[in-house]
Protein backbone atom coordinates (compact mmCIF):
# COMPACT_ATOMS: atom_id res chain seq x y z
CA UNK A 1 0.00 0.00 0.00
CA UNK A 2 0.97 3.71 -0.97
CA UNK A 3 1.03 5.53 2.89
CA UNK A 4 1.66 8.74 0.95
CA UNK A 5 -1.05 8.69 -1.56
CA UNK A 6 -3.26 11.69 -1.10
CA UNK A 7 -1.35 12.86 1.35
CA UNK A 8 -0.50 16.88 0.84
CA UNK A 9 1.21 17.64 3.81
CA UNK A 10 4.41 17.98 2.10
CA UNK A 11 4.42 20.93 -0.38
CA UNK A 12 1.58 19.39 -2.11
CA UNK A 13 0.05 20.62 -5.19
CA UNK A 14 1.67 22.51 -7.95
CA UNK A 15 0.51 24.78 -10.72
CA UNK A 16 2.71 25.01 -13.88
CA UNK A 17 2.44 26.68 -17.45
CA UNK A 18 3.14 24.97 -20.54
CA UNK A 19 6.22 27.07 -21.61
CA UNK A 20 6.74 29.26 -18.72
CA UNK A 21 9.60 27.64 -17.15
CA UNK A 22 9.98 29.49 -13.81
CA UNK A 23 5.96 29.70 -13.55
CA UNK A 24 4.96 27.64 -9.91
CA UNK A 25 2.75 28.05 -7.47
CA UNK A 26 1.88 26.17 -4.36
CA UNK A 27 -1.53 25.26 -4.10
CA UNK A 28 -2.41 26.52 -0.01
CA UNK A 29 -0.14 29.21 0.09
CA UNK A 30 -1.75 32.77 0.76
CA UNK A 31 -1.94 35.64 -1.09
CA UNK A 32 -0.98 33.77 -4.29
CA UNK A 33 2.52 35.00 -4.41
CA UNK A 34 4.10 33.01 -7.44
CA UNK A 35 7.75 30.87 -6.53
CA UNK A 36 10.82 31.60 -8.84
CA UNK A 37 12.67 28.40 -8.45
CA UNK A 38 16.91 28.30 -9.56
CA UNK A 39 17.36 25.44 -7.49
CA UNK A 40 15.68 23.58 -4.93
CA UNK A 41 14.77 25.15 -1.64
CA UNK A 42 12.55 24.14 1.56
CA UNK A 43 9.48 26.18 1.68
CA UNK A 44 8.33 26.67 5.74
CA UNK A 45 4.17 25.79 5.27
CA UNK A 46 2.06 26.00 7.97
CA UNK A 47 0.91 22.51 8.87
CA UNK A 48 -0.88 23.14 11.97
CA UNK A 49 0.75 21.27 14.04
CA UNK A 50 -0.14 20.99 17.91
CA UNK A 51 1.81 21.24 21.05
CA UNK A 52 0.55 19.36 23.63
CA UNK A 53 -0.09 21.88 26.20
CA UNK A 54 -0.92 20.59 29.98
CA UNK A 55 -4.33 21.81 31.24
CA UNK A 56 -5.82 20.62 33.80
CA UNK A 57 -9.62 19.40 32.54
CA UNK A 58 -10.20 17.15 34.89
CA UNK A 59 -12.35 14.20 33.31
CA UNK A 60 -12.02 13.04 29.68
CA UNK A 61 -15.96 14.37 28.08
CA UNK A 62 -17.14 13.78 24.68
CA UNK A 63 -17.81 16.71 22.16
CA UNK A 64 -20.68 15.75 19.33
CA UNK A 65 -19.49 16.97 16.22
CA UNK A 66 -21.67 15.09 13.62
CA UNK A 67 -19.61 16.82 10.60
CA UNK A 68 -19.49 15.37 7.23
CA UNK A 69 -15.24 14.36 6.85
CA UNK A 70 -15.31 16.05 3.41
CA UNK A 71 -16.87 19.16 4.79
CA UNK A 72 -14.16 22.07 3.79
CA UNK A 73 -13.69 20.25 -0.02
CA UNK A 74 -17.79 19.98 0.09
CA UNK A 75 -17.83 24.08 1.07
CA UNK A 76 -14.97 25.05 -1.31
CA UNK A 77 -16.92 23.40 -4.42
CA UNK A 78 -19.64 24.92 -3.81
CA UNK A 79 -18.08 28.27 -3.49
CA UNK A 80 -16.10 27.81 -6.62
CA UNK A 81 -19.75 26.27 -8.08
CA UNK A 82 -21.39 29.82 -7.17
CA UNK A 83 -18.54 31.73 -8.79
CA UNK A 84 -18.94 29.20 -12.28
CA UNK A 85 -22.60 29.88 -11.96
CA UNK A 86 -22.42 33.97 -11.72
CA UNK A 87 -19.93 33.83 -14.41
CA UNK A 88 -21.72 31.46 -16.44
CA UNK A 89 -18.89 29.27 -16.77
CA UNK A 90 -19.39 25.80 -17.72
CA UNK A 91 -17.52 23.25 -15.19
CA UNK A 92 -16.90 19.54 -16.65
CA UNK A 93 -14.82 17.27 -14.39
CA UNK A 94 -13.29 14.75 -16.84
CA UNK A 95 -12.60 11.12 -14.90
CA UNK A 96 -11.44 8.14 -16.29
CA UNK A 97 -8.64 5.49 -15.80
CA UNK A 98 -4.87 6.29 -17.48
CA UNK A 99 -5.32 6.10 -21.14
CA UNK A 100 -9.03 6.12 -21.88
CA UNK A 101 -8.45 9.15 -23.80
CA UNK A 102 -9.51 12.69 -21.59
CA UNK A 103 -6.68 14.45 -23.52
CA UNK A 104 -7.28 13.35 -26.64
CA UNK A 105 -11.32 13.79 -26.79
CA UNK A 106 -10.54 17.23 -25.86
CA UNK A 107 -7.76 17.82 -28.49
CA UNK A 108 -10.57 16.85 -30.54
CA UNK A 109 -13.26 18.56 -28.56
CA UNK A 110 -11.33 22.20 -28.39
CA UNK A 111 -11.41 22.69 -32.60
CA UNK A 112 -14.88 22.37 -32.54
CA UNK A 113 -16.47 24.40 -30.01
CA UNK A 114 -13.95 27.39 -29.21
CA UNK A 115 -16.13 29.21 -32.14
CA UNK A 116 -19.26 28.55 -30.12
CA UNK A 117 -17.05 30.32 -27.05
CA UNK A 118 -13.95 30.53 -25.31
CA UNK A 119 -12.71 27.13 -23.68
CA UNK A 120 -10.32 26.89 -20.64
CA UNK A 121 -8.66 23.97 -19.41
CA UNK A 122 -7.11 22.57 -15.99
CA UNK A 123 -5.61 19.70 -16.59
CA UNK A 124 -4.87 17.14 -13.23
CA UNK A 125 -1.70 14.79 -13.83
CA UNK A 126 0.89 13.62 -10.56
CA UNK A 127 3.94 14.84 -12.82
CA UNK A 128 4.70 16.73 -15.76
CA UNK A 129 2.87 18.86 -17.94
CA UNK A 130 2.92 16.55 -20.40
CA UNK A 131 -1.33 17.24 -20.89
CA UNK A 132 -1.12 20.83 -20.58
CA UNK A 133 1.35 21.37 -23.32
CA UNK A 134 -0.86 19.31 -25.62
CA UNK A 135 -3.21 21.97 -24.85
CA UNK A 136 -1.59 25.05 -24.93
CA UNK A 137 -0.68 23.72 -28.76
CA UNK A 138 -4.10 24.35 -29.33
CA UNK A 139 -3.92 28.12 -28.27
CA UNK A 140 -5.98 27.76 -25.23
CA UNK A 141 -5.28 29.11 -21.64
CA UNK A 142 -4.30 25.83 -19.80
CA UNK A 143 -2.81 25.75 -15.78
CA UNK A 144 -1.38 21.55 -15.00
CA UNK A 145 -1.86 21.01 -11.86
CA UNK A 146 0.92 18.61 -10.54
CA UNK A 147 -1.09 16.60 -7.23
CA UNK A 148 2.74 15.26 -6.69
CA UNK A 149 1.61 12.29 -4.74
CA UNK A 150 -1.94 12.98 -4.97
CA UNK A 151 -4.72 10.47 -6.38
CA UNK A 152 -7.08 12.97 -7.41
CA UNK A 153 -8.23 16.80 -7.57
CA UNK A 154 -9.89 18.64 -4.76
CA UNK A 155 -11.95 22.21 -4.78
CA UNK A 156 -8.90 23.85 -3.46
CA UNK A 157 -6.37 22.96 -6.63
CA UNK A 158 -9.26 24.20 -8.31
CA UNK A 159 -10.10 27.05 -6.92
CA UNK A 160 -6.28 28.12 -7.08
CA UNK A 161 -5.94 27.06 -10.78
CA UNK A 162 -9.17 28.86 -11.43
CA UNK A 163 -7.87 32.17 -9.74
CA UNK A 164 -4.69 32.01 -12.29
CA UNK A 165 -6.71 31.02 -15.35
CA UNK A 166 -9.73 33.51 -14.66
CA UNK A 167 -11.99 31.87 -17.43
CA UNK A 168 -14.16 34.54 -19.26
CA UNK A 169 -17.84 34.73 -19.32
CA UNK A 170 -20.22 32.31 -20.76
CA UNK A 171 -16.72 30.17 -21.44
CA UNK A 172 -16.01 25.94 -21.02
CA UNK A 173 -13.91 24.98 -18.00
CA UNK A 174 -13.13 21.33 -18.80
CA UNK A 175 -11.24 20.07 -15.75
CA UNK A 176 -9.39 16.68 -16.76
CA UNK A 177 -9.01 14.84 -13.25
CA UNK A 178 -6.02 12.35 -12.09
CA UNK A 179 -6.44 9.15 -14.32
CA UNK A 180 -8.07 7.18 -11.79
CA UNK A 181 -11.36 5.61 -11.74
CA UNK A 182 -11.75 5.47 -7.75
CA UNK A 183 -10.40 8.30 -5.39
CA UNK A 184 -12.00 11.28 -7.50
CA UNK A 185 -15.29 10.13 -7.33
CA UNK A 186 -15.46 11.02 -3.91
CA UNK A 187 -14.24 15.33 -4.22
CA UNK A 188 -16.66 17.75 -5.93
CA UNK A 189 -14.59 20.27 -7.51
CA UNK A 190 -17.94 22.73 -7.91
CA UNK A 191 -18.29 21.27 -11.56
CA UNK A 192 -21.74 21.26 -13.30
CA UNK A 193 -21.56 17.96 -14.34
CA UNK A 194 -18.96 14.61 -14.51
CA UNK A 195 -17.94 13.12 -17.56
CA UNK A 196 -16.77 9.94 -17.32
CA UNK A 197 -14.71 8.46 -20.32
CA UNK A 198 -14.73 4.85 -20.81
CA UNK A 199 -12.56 2.94 -23.91
CA UNK A 200 -13.25 0.28 -26.03
CA UNK A 201 -10.24 -1.46 -24.90
CA UNK A 202 -11.08 -1.95 -21.52
CA UNK A 203 -13.04 -4.37 -19.75
CA UNK A 204 -17.07 -3.78 -20.62
CA UNK A 205 -17.60 -4.53 -16.88
CA UNK A 206 -15.72 -1.53 -15.69
CA UNK A 207 -18.92 0.48 -14.48
CA UNK A 208 -19.61 -2.12 -12.18
CA UNK A 209 -15.81 -2.83 -10.91
CA UNK A 210 -16.25 0.99 -10.45
CA UNK A 211 -19.47 1.80 -9.76
CA UNK A 212 -19.04 4.68 -7.47
CA UNK A 213 -17.45 6.34 -10.11
CA UNK A 214 -20.63 6.05 -12.19
CA UNK A 215 -23.02 6.44 -9.78
CA UNK A 216 -21.87 10.06 -9.35
CA UNK A 217 -21.37 10.65 -13.36
CA UNK A 218 -24.14 12.33 -15.31
CA UNK A 219 -22.40 11.65 -18.96
CA UNK A 220 -20.37 8.59 -20.48
CA UNK A 221 -18.37 9.01 -23.15
CA UNK A 222 -17.39 5.31 -24.87
CA UNK A 223 -14.13 6.16 -26.74
CA UNK A 224 -12.10 4.54 -29.50
CA UNK A 225 -15.06 3.06 -31.11
CA UNK A 226 -12.90 2.95 -34.51
CA UNK A 227 -11.76 -0.18 -33.00
CA UNK A 228 -14.62 -2.13 -32.55
CA UNK A 229 -14.27 -3.84 -35.01
CA UNK A 230 -10.82 -5.43 -33.89
CA UNK A 231 -12.42 -6.50 -30.30
CA UNK A 232 -14.37 -8.63 -28.62
CA UNK A 233 -15.93 -5.27 -26.33
CA UNK A 234 -19.61 -5.71 -26.58
CA UNK A 235 -20.77 -1.72 -26.39
CA UNK A 236 -24.34 -2.86 -25.45
CA UNK A 237 -23.36 -4.96 -22.37
CA UNK A 238 -20.82 -1.87 -21.06
CA UNK A 239 -23.82 0.27 -21.81
CA UNK A 240 -26.36 -1.86 -19.58
CA UNK A 241 -24.02 -2.38 -16.72
CA UNK A 242 -23.35 1.81 -16.77
CA UNK A 243 -27.40 2.17 -16.54
CA UNK A 244 -28.13 -0.64 -14.09
CA UNK A 245 -25.19 1.41 -12.05
CA UNK A 246 -26.95 4.63 -12.71
CA UNK A 247 -29.95 5.00 -14.93
CA UNK A 248 -30.04 8.80 -14.79
CA UNK A 249 -26.67 8.52 -17.27
CA UNK A 250 -26.64 10.01 -20.57
CA UNK A 251 -24.54 7.82 -22.98
CA UNK A 252 -22.82 8.99 -25.84
CA UNK A 253 -20.13 6.78 -28.20
CA UNK A 254 -17.09 8.69 -29.57
CA UNK A 255 -13.75 8.20 -31.49
CA UNK A 256 -11.67 11.01 -30.75
CA UNK A 257 -9.10 9.44 -33.33
CA UNK A 258 -11.69 9.51 -36.38
CA UNK A 259 -14.70 12.23 -35.08
CA UNK A 260 -17.65 9.66 -34.70
CA UNK A 261 -20.23 10.49 -32.22
CA UNK A 262 -19.09 13.93 -32.05
CA UNK A 263 -21.64 15.35 -33.33
CA UNK A 264 -24.14 14.14 -30.66
CA UNK A 265 -21.10 15.40 -27.98
CA UNK A 266 -20.98 18.66 -29.36
CA UNK A 267 -25.03 19.06 -29.12
CA UNK A 268 -25.03 17.83 -25.53
CA UNK A 269 -22.04 20.61 -24.60
CA UNK A 270 -23.71 23.33 -26.84
CA UNK A 271 -27.27 22.73 -24.67
CA UNK A 272 -25.34 22.83 -21.92
CA UNK A 273 -23.72 26.09 -22.53
CA UNK A 274 -27.04 27.54 -24.25
CA UNK A 275 -28.48 26.80 -20.69
CA UNK A 276 -26.17 28.65 -18.43
CA UNK B 1 -5.93 5.41 -2.73
CA UNK B 2 -8.07 8.68 -1.63
CA UNK B 3 -8.05 7.26 2.64
CA UNK B 4 -5.06 9.56 3.65
CA UNK B 5 -6.79 12.63 2.15
CA UNK B 6 -9.66 10.83 4.18
CA UNK B 7 -7.81 10.43 7.39
CA UNK B 8 -6.22 13.92 7.33
CA UNK B 9 -9.63 15.70 6.98
CA UNK B 10 -11.24 14.05 9.99
CA UNK B 11 -7.82 14.84 11.74
CA UNK B 12 -8.10 18.69 10.71
CA UNK B 13 -12.08 18.83 11.80
CA UNK B 14 -11.37 17.33 14.80
CA UNK B 15 -8.40 19.34 15.86
CA UNK B 16 -9.75 22.19 15.05
CA UNK B 17 -12.87 21.94 17.25
CA UNK B 18 -10.85 20.35 19.94
CA UNK B 19 -9.09 23.93 19.75
CA UNK B 20 -12.23 26.00 20.20
CA UNK B 21 -13.31 23.63 23.08
CA UNK B 22 -9.89 24.41 25.10
CA UNK B 23 -6.88 22.52 22.98
CA UNK B 24 -7.13 19.38 24.96
CA UNK B 25 -5.35 16.45 23.78
CA UNK B 26 -7.77 14.09 22.00
CA UNK B 27 -8.29 10.48 23.36
CA UNK B 28 -10.71 8.90 20.87
CA UNK B 29 -12.43 9.69 17.55
CA UNK B 30 -15.71 7.81 16.26
CA UNK B 31 -16.67 8.13 12.63
CA UNK B 32 -19.72 6.97 11.10
CA UNK B 33 -18.40 5.43 7.50
CA UNK B 34 -21.71 4.21 4.99
CA UNK B 35 -20.50 1.10 3.09
CA UNK B 36 -21.61 3.01 0.23
CA UNK B 37 -19.21 5.86 0.99
CA UNK B 38 -16.85 4.50 -1.02
CA UNK B 39 -13.86 4.37 1.84
CA UNK B 40 -11.95 1.48 2.59
CA UNK B 41 -12.18 1.33 6.35
CA UNK B 42 -9.55 -0.80 6.89
CA UNK B 43 -7.12 1.74 4.36
CA UNK B 44 -8.35 4.32 6.72
CA UNK B 45 -7.44 2.58 9.83
CA UNK B 46 -3.95 2.46 8.28
CA UNK B 47 -4.10 6.01 7.26
CA UNK B 48 -4.95 7.79 10.52
CA UNK B 49 -2.38 6.66 12.73
CA UNK B 50 0.06 8.30 10.29
CA UNK B 51 -2.72 11.51 9.99
CA UNK B 52 -2.83 12.02 13.64
CA UNK B 53 1.07 12.42 14.17
CA UNK B 54 2.06 15.46 15.86
CA UNK B 55 -1.26 16.99 16.26
CA UNK B 56 -3.71 17.19 19.60
CA UNK B 57 -4.80 14.20 18.29
CA UNK B 58 -1.75 11.77 18.34
CA UNK B 59 -2.25 8.31 19.83
CA UNK B 60 -6.42 8.80 19.62
CA UNK B 61 -8.14 5.82 19.42
CA UNK B 62 -10.42 5.53 16.22
CA UNK B 63 -13.95 3.94 16.81
CA UNK B 64 -15.56 3.68 13.50
CA UNK B 65 -19.16 2.49 12.81
CA UNK B 66 -20.25 1.27 9.52
CA UNK B 67 -23.94 1.85 8.21
CA UNK B 68 -25.38 -0.63 5.85
CA UNK B 69 -26.61 0.79 2.79
CA UNK B 70 -30.35 0.98 1.82
CA UNK B 71 -32.18 1.75 -1.51
CA UNK B 72 -35.84 1.76 -2.45
CA UNK B 73 -36.69 0.67 -6.37
CA UNK B 74 -38.11 3.24 -8.43
CA UNK B 75 -39.62 1.05 -10.23
CA UNK B 76 -41.74 -0.85 -7.52
CA UNK B 77 -41.17 0.85 -4.27
CA UNK B 78 -39.92 -1.55 -2.26
CA UNK B 79 -36.81 -0.72 0.48
CA UNK B 80 -33.52 -3.11 0.56
CA UNK B 81 -30.38 -3.47 1.48
CA UNK B 82 -27.57 -2.65 -1.02
CA UNK B 83 -24.09 -3.36 -0.67
CA UNK B 84 -23.06 -1.50 -4.09
CA UNK B 85 -24.57 0.77 -6.45
CA UNK B 86 -24.87 -2.03 -8.64
CA UNK B 87 -28.03 -3.33 -6.85
CA UNK B 88 -31.13 -5.33 -8.40
CA UNK B 89 -34.57 -5.20 -6.60
CA UNK B 90 -35.36 -8.20 -5.21
CA UNK B 91 -38.79 -7.98 -5.71
CA UNK B 92 -39.04 -6.78 -9.28
CA UNK B 93 -35.50 -7.50 -10.54
CA UNK B 94 -34.83 -3.70 -12.10
CA UNK B 95 -31.83 -2.13 -11.50
CA UNK B 96 -33.53 1.24 -10.47
CA UNK B 97 -32.20 2.04 -7.67
CA UNK B 98 -32.18 5.11 -5.33
CA UNK B 99 -29.62 5.29 -2.79
CA UNK B 100 -31.38 6.30 0.67
CA UNK B 101 -28.78 5.61 3.09
CA UNK B 102 -25.23 4.15 3.21
CA UNK B 103 -23.28 7.14 1.75
CA UNK B 104 -22.52 8.85 4.99
CA UNK B 105 -18.78 9.62 5.84
CA UNK B 106 -19.16 12.36 8.82
CA UNK B 107 -17.11 12.56 12.21
CA UNK B 108 -19.64 11.92 14.77
CA UNK B 109 -17.80 12.64 17.78
CA UNK B 110 -14.49 13.12 20.12
CA UNK B 111 -13.38 12.35 23.55
CA UNK B 112 -10.69 14.86 24.81
CA UNK B 113 -8.78 15.45 28.05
Amino acid sequence: MCDTCGCSGDGGAVLRKPGVKDYHVHVGDEGGHHHHHEHDHHHEHDHGHDHHHHHDHGEARKVQVEQDVLLQNNLLAERNRGWFEARRVLALNFLSSPGSGKTSILEKTIPMIRQHCPVTVIEGDQQTTNDADRIDALGVPVIQVNTGTGCHLDAQMVQRAVRELDPPERSLLCIENVGNLVCPALFDLGEAAKVVVISTTEGEDKPIKYPTMFHHADVVLLNKIDLLPHLDFDAAKCRDYAMQVNHHLEWIEVSAKTGEGFDQWIAWLKAKLAAL
Amino acid sequence: MHEMSIAMSVIEAVVGKARQEGGGKVTGIELVVGRLAGVQVESLRFCFDAATRDTLAEGAELTIEEREGRGRCESCGAEFLVTSFYAKCPSCGQFRVRIESGEELAVRSFTME
